[in-house]
């Protein structure tokens, strides 16, 4: 059953602390001009993964500023997911043999959500495929409708793209998290980053009596340098790689490895990747090979607040949000030039980026050797995430989207 | 204390990016995007990330510049990019041209780099603006300090940085005003000769709030 999601109210004048009154006056006035004014959100999911997330303080934010906002989940079966998670691997370039089947499948289910979803709003925006064809349901000129693309387009499985580019290429435009990832299509194409709440347990501030706990129960020493990499056990976050880079660097320097990430258990390639990564460690005592539980927001928190130095070794990444939590905390981050990496990582600036696990370890070594140049990276990784990469600046993007849309840009 | 005839407006501004259909692997298809750019993306990637990225400042300018040095390795070439000051232009044309030729000279005097590849593509965008009026005006000095005090960073960015464009003079928003609204014209010289490239967005609200008091107290 498609539903249409009831949110907690998240008080907008809370984030006035973080960024200042100024920031949430201006939100305000953005947003006057569109109250009254009907927005609607679709996706494919209600919890888990990382659009739920966000829709889940987006919504309530946009409702502060008295905006006229739902949320709406369309409904599929097995099959229907079974199809849509094989079109998102895919879409990223996995192999796949793509059956008629699979598309009357999934054209079947967006005819049903068409049938049931409420798709009025003067404003529309789809998330990711699962939902893209529900373009049909639009009335011809009646509104505006938008597709938000989350996932790396960059290198589709052409059979999957060409069926899903006819449904892309009929809305009023696309958003892309980098620009690497859009395509050529007909309709205006928008950048918008994903983004951190600042309020939420994964970033809210600490009491440093937590971190000592969680460094305690994991058995990492605070007195030395911790680098940290959080990410699921997945060959493309390349942890064996960052074993490697580690090893380069203890050659130097007394530290830490904590590679932490979500439970492989139900996931069989996470499990072999997993293995790899504890026969990669051979039982090296520095090196705190974590499964989290699926969801656990705090030890995360914790474990990138007791880092010395967060590192995001991925071999292809979509945006890499871990990347602006470990900014907003000031952390110093070696990461890779990868997907949306190098617009949240500015080489030099608001962090190192790297090209290979030599790389990784060098700019590692020279983070060590130079804490001030490390805090001063961390500095203004915190500013560039406050101004680009918060909750509140994407509600701003929003506002300025359905503005521009209303008028006719 | 004087109060101006004609009150000073407080007005924001949000910038969509919209992404083009260019991009650059090496330095002569950088000059290729240069020359053929829309002037959106010419602005998007001077004026506006000039904005976005005020709390950097040592060493970034524009994207060109910072592509340059980081994806060509070409530190040369990055430093004059950077070194081309927006405060000097009061047109996208004027502005594209100098882009241009510094790229341009570049490529003819080393041709063989010219056609490197460069680590990372660099990709063409635009800005698409919409502003808002935040609903409050100065007639005074002393309406116009809190009014500035209590600015968003884009708010500010729009009145001190874009407005250069806007107003087709070297000057700004806040110094055309304190100039014409009030007739203080050493203050308005004054703040126009803050360095946008120096400062950060927060510590040129402070010097400003600093020149107005100063002001205030004289009066």
């Amino acid at each position: 059953m498609s539903e249409t999601l009831a949110v907690t109210r998240i008080p907008l004048d809370d984030y006035a602390e973080l960024l200042g009154a100024g920031e949430i006056e201006e939100l305000r006035a953005l947003a006057k001009p569109l109250r009254g004014r009907s927005m609607q959100m679709v996706n494919s999911t209600a919890v888990g993964g990382g659009v739920a997330e966000i829709l889940m303080r987006l919504v309530p934010l946009a409702e502060e500023l008295d905006l006229n906002i739902k949320w709406e989940v369309m409904c599929g079966g097995e099959d229907f997911f079974e199809v849509t998670k094989s079109f998102h691997n895919a879409l990223h370039g996995a192999p796949y043999h793509a059956t008629q089947k699979d598309f009357e499948i999934f054209l079947a289910y967006n005819e049903h959500n068409r049938a049931t979803l409420p798709l009025d709003a003067e404003f529309v925006v789809i998330h990711d495929p699962q939902p893209a064809a529900l373009i049909d349901a639009r009335k011809p000129g009646s509104n505006h409708w938008v597709w938000r693309c989350h996932i790396d387009l960059s290198h589709p499985h052409r059979g999957v793209w060409d069926f899903l580019e006819a449904f892309v290429s009929r809305y009023d435009g696309a958003m892309f998290s980098s620009p690497e990832f859009s395509r050529q299509l007909p309709i205006p194409q928008y950048l918008f980053y994903p983004a951190i709440d600042p309020l939420s347990e994964k970033n809210c501030d600490l009491d440093p009596v937590f971190i000592a706990q969680i460094l305690a129960r994991y058995h990492i020493d605070p007195q030395r340098p911790i680098l940290t990499q959080i990410s699921r056990f997945d060959r493309l976050k390349d942890p064996v790689g960052v074993i490697r880079a580690y090893r380069i660097v203890k050659r130097y320097f007394d530290c830490q490895l904590v590679l932490a990430g979500g439970s492989a258990s139900d996931d069989p390639e996470g499990a072999i990747v997993l293995k790899e990564v504890l026969r990669e460690a051979d039982n090296d005592p520095d090196i705190r090979v974590i499964e989290l539980p699926a969801w656990a927001p705090l030890e995360v928190n914790a474990l990138q607040r007791a880092s010395t130095i967060v590192i995001q070794k991925s071999l292809r990444e979509g945006f890499g949000l871990t990347v602006s939590e470990a900014l907003w905390k000031k952390k110093p981050v070696v990461a890779s030039a990868v997907g949306g990496i190098p617009i949240q990582i500015i080489h030099k600036h608001t962090g190192m980026l790297a090209h290979s696990v030599e790389g990784t370890a060098y700019q590692i070594r020279f983070l060590l050797s130079h804490p001030e140049i490390a805090a001063k990276l961390g500095e203004h990784g915190h500013e560039h995430v406050k101004e680009s990469f918060l909750i509140t600046q994407k509600l701003k993007r929003y506002l300025t989207l359905f503005l521009t849309m209303a008028r006719g840009s | 204390m004087n109060a101006a005839e004609t009150p000073f407006e407080f007005v924001t501004v949000s910038y969509l990016t919209r992404i083009g259909n260019q991009s650059a692997g090496t330095l002569a298809e950088l000059l290729a995007g240069l020359e053929n750019c829309s002037d959106a993306s010419i602005f998007h990637h001077t004026y506006q990330t000039l904005g976005s990225h005020h709390f950097l400042t040592e060493g970034f300018s524009n994207d060109f510049a910072q592509w340059v040095l980081a994806d060509t390795n070409r530190n040369d070439l990055a430093e004059q990019l950077a070194a081309l000051d927006i405060r000097d232009y009061v047109s996208i044309a004027a502005l594209r041209s100098d882009l241009c030729r510094v790229v341009r000279d570049f490529c003819e005097e080393l041709p063989h780099f010219a056609k490197q590849s460069a680590l990372e593509r660099f990709y063409f965008c635009e800005s698409v603006e919409v502003t808002a009026p935040l609903g409050h005006n100065a007639r005074t000095l002393g309406e116009f300090r809190d009014g500035i005090a209590h600015l968003s960073h884009a708010g500010f960015y729009f009145h001190f940085i874009s407005s250069r464009l806007r107003l087709q003079l070297q000057t700004n928003d806040f110094s055309h005003w304190l100039s014409d609204g009030l007739g203080l014209q050493t203050l308005a010289d004054s703040v126009n000769h803050i360095d946008i490239y120096t400062n950060t967005l927060d510590s040129s609200r402070a010097k400003l709030l600093r020149l107005i008091e100063r002001e205030r107290r004289k009066a």
